[in-house]
């Protein structure tokens, strides 16, 4: 085969186009995390979490300001999760956090709800309201062990 | 009755000599490719021949791939009121399975086996003995750059492939059955993580770009000096090289989870 300028070319957009899906498929699609910490760091401990699983996003209002970074056992022997926020956020020392199902069957997320407090949380604090994750199971046995009771 | 037996043992001792064999090709084609020359020119028109000739094969089928998954997706999933994760389980099937192995053989079809022909009408036309000749080592000039070429082909065309389907999916899920293009994109950029889901993914493609490779050229430069050889050769890449890539799949996801 003769070199061609056409054909080298075309080989080159080839390659092009494919580190481009690959691009595309790993930071847009993957959501590999480029941007790297945060930095604005925050402990809870629960009673019971549920399905919550680290990158598990943390909301205020609906709004994901960071993501859940990872779950251990405190020395409690509750679950402690660790909080990768937003560094901007301003949060008061009395804001509650949660955990909740998006929709019935959906993943678990923590939602955070800022207090009336003047002074603010800072990085590595713990949040001392916390509301544990809801399991179904627990609710239908309480709703039946009730009925049950009810009935004598 | 012990005639079956023999045939079955030759056939066994065979086996394990073809595959010491490919052991021993592979050695070759590695040592080849990181001592000079390096052949670049003979890499890019390689490169040619099995990527950009394969785009048109992989980007329709791609499209096509997506399309169909979504409407089956759809189907199946609206009876449960959960349409909304379309998305979800089509970017999970195509990145994990689909992806990686819909468009190895595709490949395989298509580049490997004109690889094994070009490469056994080479040996039937006494080509690679006139390199010999010249003291041109076959392997380095012929059958190393194939085999690259094929190794660094397959991601992209992978990447492609999955890129395309997504596109098909999203316009069916979108046009056909009034899916909210937000949810699709949302639901799908979610269930798929790159870690677990995008590394495995290249990863697989990776590995069926060096297997097909390796198997087209072995294939076509072993094959016998006839041109019932150059069929052989061909229909064998095309056959043993999907067959491996079926059991490689699982081999991987088996054993790494993804």
């Amino acid at each position: 085969m003769q070199p061609s300028p056409v054909r080298d070319f075309v080989v080159g957009l080839f390659v092009l186009a494919g580190l481009a899906a690959i691009a595309y498929l790993s930071l847009q699609v993957g959501g590999i995390n480029y941007k790297g910490p945060r930095g604005f760091v925050l402990y809870a401990g629960f009673d019971e979490i549920g399905g919550l699983k680290p990158r598990a996003p943390v909301t205020i209002s609906g709004v994901k300001v960071g993501q859940v970074d990872e779950i251990g056992l405190g020395d409690d022997l509750r679950a402690r999760v660790k909080l990768d926020l937003d560094p901007r956020l301003e949060l008061p020392v009395d804001s509650s956090v949660a955990i909740r199902t998006a929709g019935l069957l959906g993943d678990q997320f923590v939602a955070l709800e800022p207090g009336g407090e003047e002074d603010l949380l800072r990085s590595g604090d713990e949040l001392s309201f916390t509301e544990n994750a809801l399991s179904i199971e627990r609710l239908i046995g309480k709703f039946v062990n009730d009925a049950g009771l009810d009935e004598n | 009755m012990t005639a079956a037996i023999e045939g079955l043992g030759l056939r066994a001792v065979r086996f394990v000599h073809h595959l010491g064999s490919l052991s021993l090709f592979a050695g070759q084609i590695l040592a080849t490719r990181v001592a000079p020359p390096f052949r670049l020119r003979r890499l890019v028109d390689a490169t040619f021949d099995i990527g950009v000739l394969s785009l048109a094969v992989v980007c329709a089928s791609g499209a096509t791939v997506g399309a169909v998954l979504g409407l089956q997706s759809y189907y199946a999933l609206v009876r449960f009121g959960a349409e909304e994760s379309v998305g979800a389980l089509v970017g999970l099937s195509l990145v994990r399975e689909l992806g990686p192995v819909l468009t190895a053989l595709l490949v395989t079809g298509r580049a490997a086996s004109a690889t094994a022909a070009e490469i056994a009408s080479m040996v039937t036309t006494e080509q690679l003995d006139g390199l010999r000749m010249m003291s041109v080592d076959p392997v380095d000039f012929v059958v190393t750059p194939k085999a690259t070429a094929m190794l660094l082909a397959m991601p992209l065309l992978n990447a492609l492939f999955v890129t395309f389907a997504f596109f098909g999916a999203y316009l069916i899920a979108v046009s056909l059955l009034g899916t909210d293009g937000g949810t699709f994109m949302t639901s799908l950029e979610n269930a798929i993580t790159f870690e677990d889901d995008v590394v495995g993914c290249f990863l697989k493609a990776g590995v069926f770009g060096a297997l097909v490779g390796l198997l087209a050229t072995y294939l076509g430069y072993h094959s016998e000096p006839t041109s019932a050889g150059v069929s052989r050769a061909t229909t064998s890449t095309v056959v043993i090289g999907s067959v491996s890539i079926l059991v490689v799949d699982y081999v991987i996801t088996a054993l790494w989870g993804f």
